[in-house]
């Protein structure tokens, strides 16, 4: 390393540093003051506000519930996925593009999607109709049917952002030595023991990375739920788009702001004391 | 072309010092090799007289001038590196014209030298392609050209040899040392095997803990190793050191007895090849435990005064496992050395 | 006569193809069910995107595509604002692609090259950000930006696009350069180059396909992020923010046709970079 130009990499990390002080940190800060920002002084009027509002708990049991339904689903989901796409011989980057495509699409655009299947007059009641399962075009993303419109939801997210999962298991999968499944083979470990042996405990790292990105992100739901079920399904972030665009509430809006950033953070400090890694522990 | 002096060269790496005040000259037109194991300063030392790495204390001056400061560009060197950092986005030609486009040569000028170094490097046929059709020794070649072609006041190499399997080593080593010959480039080499130390270069500064323990002719450092480190890291096998006692200058084994240079605690180092064959009785006693056939010599593992020495014997010697032998000796070719120092204290 | 029977019995055939054949046969059904699973959704929206009003209220639906024309696309490309939004995401994509490698490739180039005091702290910085719902921090910039100026303008939007891909740009590049040898641009130095040369000479066009790869996610980063581009937008929407402010009040067919819109270019998009898609997520995912 030359020591040389020691101020080199400061004036390389210096550009990147200032922008997220500016945008990431200051921002970080002014949210947590206009939560708390009453008038002169500080108060937790907004946060009373916020939790007396008819559709905070609401917001916070779906938001909760979405993602406590939806992340093992992505995990189970992406773990098969690569498991299989490993196992192909011929095709395998083929299927690969097309199982990674919805990694690229935008939430409102999933919502979407997924609303031309399971709109009133949509594919999947069309379906449900030739099998003689329903009278006719029926909803199911109103406010009437709170089920179906949670299941469309789950299934949106699902389909999403499994994806991303499978990247991350993907390379993680990469990083592992064959010759540690083949060593085990030679032991005479069938496929489920070598999987449960060797595959997942090396793939902690990523599975612990998929984790927190997944839930962070699950925290986040928003445009998937408005393009399916509009105000019928409040979530946390959609209720802070609301406090701000609609109500013009500042305050409130923060408010929603930190809790969604703690309840993040706890999520990242719960995983990381569940999942640690031991570096020694990996090759 | 140009002398180099490194004077009085400190290297460290937070609390470990990887050079210890190391000096050298290297005279105009000379080839110098600097041999040693991994970790022993070799590599450091020569990324300092590049610019490549900043000394902590000392100088280098290369043709009288002090570099010490100076980035790499502007020292006058040529480099080929060890993994030959031959550009994978630049065809061979391009490669070799580099260091000369930097330099802003006219272009018939940088054909001209381009068609030279690669002539001396017989890669005129691979000019126009890309690297990474090239296989390693071609690779060499074109890192070679590429530093000649720029007609460097010196010219560095790191292990070049290194990546290159043993048989286009020996190939490549024969042909260098004739390419370095005809450009007659002051050149520091540095190596850990010492076959191409001893083959290629001028004088070898054999290089241990962030010192030179020896500097010289590549005979003279082989027969008349200054510490046990150069004695048992020049050689195949490895010089043999017998610990002894010294009583009144004389040294007893079995039935010769030895003059020493020193009283107390002694080693004896023994060339293996410096030992001939005899029978039981005669000369120093020597215990056979193994007996390798190398084609060209016999390898014999055994004991002299109970401890470890390997001898070589000509490929007709009729010897045994097992069996008790006597070692003629040259008193002359052998090395005493300081069992405490570990430096030699004197011959025969 | 034993030693014929097991040579033949033990063909030389690849691993995978080795399987038995009913695993086999369950291997692919998964896999073609996957397949249709992530591809139905796309195809249906499709349909609804070109079935223009007609298709939208046909009852019962035909799954083969009937009455698909061009027109209700280009209709919906008509409507007063649609065009402006297109026009606004590719302006706030291209300001994030810029910033997102003009700032991040030199914070990656340092931390591929140096060992600095305050690296890890740096790390951390860019780790963190990923611990938060980022987008949220549009929240409070809302004032700011209006006093800057920067309020209701695809470059604004795409400031804040850039603090979501900048902390990949950094360490995508990171492993990019670090994938470049450092004896490369030693022997660039050595034969004449400044670092300045050396990077631009050497070091760059090695990394280039590397940092198109980088480039293209930050394009689908900001062409596909809604919540901050809703907030921080009123007239100059983004299309994101453009489609969820008509959700409620605009036909479906439109809707799907802007969906459909959406998602084009990502899948393009993730076809170019799908050979960099694992090595650059395994990064990033450290």
């Amino acid at each position: 390393m030359p020591t040389r130009a020691s101020f080199a990499p400061y004036a390389l990390i210096a550009p990147s540093v200032l922008f997220l002080a500016a945008l990431f940190l200051w921002p970080l800060v002014q949210t947590i003051w206009l939560s708390i920002a009453d008038g002169e002084g500080t108060s937790l009027a907004n946060y009373e506000r916020m939790a007396a509002d008819l559709n905070f708990s609401l917001a916070i049991r779906n938001t909760f519930l979405l993602t406590a339904v939806v992340v093992p689903i992505q995990i189970a989901l992406a773990l098969g996925m690569a498991v299989m796409v490993s196992k192909l011989e011929k095709g395998r980057d083929l299927a690969l593009w097309v199982l990674t495509i919805p990694l690229g699409i935008s939430d409102l655009a999933a919502g979407l999607a997924w609303l031309s299947l399971l709109q009133n007059s949509g594919y999947l009641n069309s379906a449900l109709y030739g099998l003689g399962l329903i009278p006719g075009p029926t909803g199911w993303l109103s406010q009437e049917t709170p089920f179906t419109l949670f299941l469309g939801i789950a299934l949106a997210e699902v389909w999403r952002a499994t994806a991303i999962v499978l990247v991350i298991l993907i390379a993680g999968l990469q990083l592992i030595p064959k010759e540690f499944a083949e060593a085990a083979e030679v032991f005479g470990a069938k496929p489920w023991t070598r999987f449960r042996q060797i595959t997942l405990p090396l793939l902690r790292p990523s599975l612990q990375s998929a984790l927190i990105l997944r839930t962070v992100l699950a925290f986040e739901v928003f445009a998937v739920v408005y393009a399916l079920g509009g105000r019928n399904f409040p979530v946390l972030v959609g209720e802070a788009y609301t406090w701000q665009n609609d109500n013009q509430n500042y305050g409130v809006a923060a408010a929603y702001a930190v809790l969604i950033m703690v309840i993040s953070l706890a999520a990242t400090a719960v995983y990381l004391r569940l999942l640690r890694v031991n570096p020694e522990q990996l090759p | 072309m140009a002398d180099i002096v490194v004077d009085q060269v400190v290297k460290e790496f937070g609390s470990h010092q990887a050079l210890k005040r190391v000096s050298l000259t290297v005279n105009d037109g000379e080839l110098v090799a600097l041999l040693g194991p991994s970790g022993c300063g070799k590599t450091t030392l020569l990324r300092i007289i590049a610019g490549l790495e900043t000394q902590t204390d000392g100088r280098v001056l290369i043709a009288g001038r002090d570099v010490s400061r100076l980035a790499p560009r502007k020292r006058g060197i040529a480099m080929v590196f060890q993994n030959y950092a031959v550009f994978p986005h630049m065809t061979v030609f391009e490669n070799v014209a580099f260091g000369l486009r930097m330099k802003k040569a006219s272009g018939a000028d940088v054909k001209r030298k381009v068609e030279r170094a690669a002539a001396l490097l017989h890669i005129e046929p691979y000019l126009d392609r890309y690297p990474g059709k090239l296989s390693g020794g071609q690779r060499q070649r074109v890192a070679v050209a590429r530093a000649l072609a720029v007609e460097p006041a010196v010219l560095l190499m790191d292990e070049p040899l290194s990546n290159l399997d043993a048989l286009l080593r020996l190939e490549m080593r024969t042909e260098l040392k004739a390419v370095l010959r005809e450009a007659g480039t002051t050149t520091i080499y540095v190596t850990h095997d010492q076959t191409e130390a001893m083959g290629l270069a001028d004088r070898i500064a054999v290089m241990y803990g962030g010192k030179i323990d020896q500097i010289g002719a590549p005979l003279e450092v082989y027969a008349t190793p200054a510490t046990r480190f150069v004695g048992g890291f020049l050689g195949s096998p490895p010089m043999n050191f017998i610990k002894l006692r010294s009583k009144e200058g004389t040294v007893q084994l079995g039935s010769t007895s030895l003059h020493a240079p020193a009283n107390g605690d002694v080693e004896l180092g023994l060339r293996g090849e410096d030992a001939g064959l005899a029978p039981e009785g005669t000369g120093l006693p020597f215990q056979v435990r193994v007996v390798e056939p190398m084609g060209s010599h016999i390898l014999l593992t055994g004991a002299i005064e109970g401890q470890l020495a390997r001898i070589v014997a000509p490929p007709t010697a009729q010897v045994r496992p097992g069996e008790r032998l006597g070692l003629t000796v040259d008193p002359a070719r052998l090395t005493w050395i300081d069992a405490e120092t570990g430096r030699a204290i004197g011959r025969g | 006569m034993t030693v014929m029977v097991s040579e033949t019995a033990a063909p030389v055939r690849p691993r995978a193809m080795a399987l038995p054949s009913a695993r086999r046969l369950l291997l692919w059904t998964g896999l073609a069910v996957l397949i249709a699973w992530v591809l139905v959704p796309i195809y249906f929206v499709a349909l609804g995107a070109f079935g223009g009003r007609m298709g939208v209220f046909r009852w019962p639906k035909s799954i083969w595509p009937s009455d698909v024309s061009i027109a209700p696309m280009q209709q919906f490309l008509a409507i007063e604002g649609v065009f402006n939004a297109l026009v606004n995401s590719c302006i706030a994509a291209g300001f994030t692609v810029l910033f997102s490698l003009l700032l991040g490739a030199p914070a990656g180039y340092a931390l591929a090259r140096y060992s600095f005091r305050g690296q890890n702290a740096f790390r951390l910085l860019v780790l963190l950000t990923r611990a938060f719902p980022l987008a949220i921090l549009a929240l409070p910039l809302t004032v700011s930006f209006i006093r800057l100026g920067l309020y209701d303008t695809p470059f604004g939007v795409s400031l804040i696009h850039t603090v979501l891909a900048l902390p990949f740009a950094a360490l995508v590049t990171q492993s990019l350069f670090m994938g470049v040898p450092r004896e490369y641009e030693e022997a660039a130095w050595v034969f004449g180059c400044t670092r300045f040369q050396a990077f631009v000479k050497v070091v760059l066009p090695l990394a280039l396909p590397g940092l198109a790869a980088a480039a293209i996610f930050a394009f689908v980063i900001s062409w596909n992020e809604v919540f901050a581009a809703s907030i921080l937008t009123v007239r100059e929407r983004t299309l994101t923010a453009y489609l969820l402010k008509i959700l409620s009040e605009s036909p479906l067919h439109y809707r799907f046709a802007g969906g459909f819109i959406l998602i084009v270019p990502s899948v393009l998009f993730i076809f170019a970079v799908r050979r960099y898609l694992f090595a650059v997520w395994g990064i990033a995912s450290k």
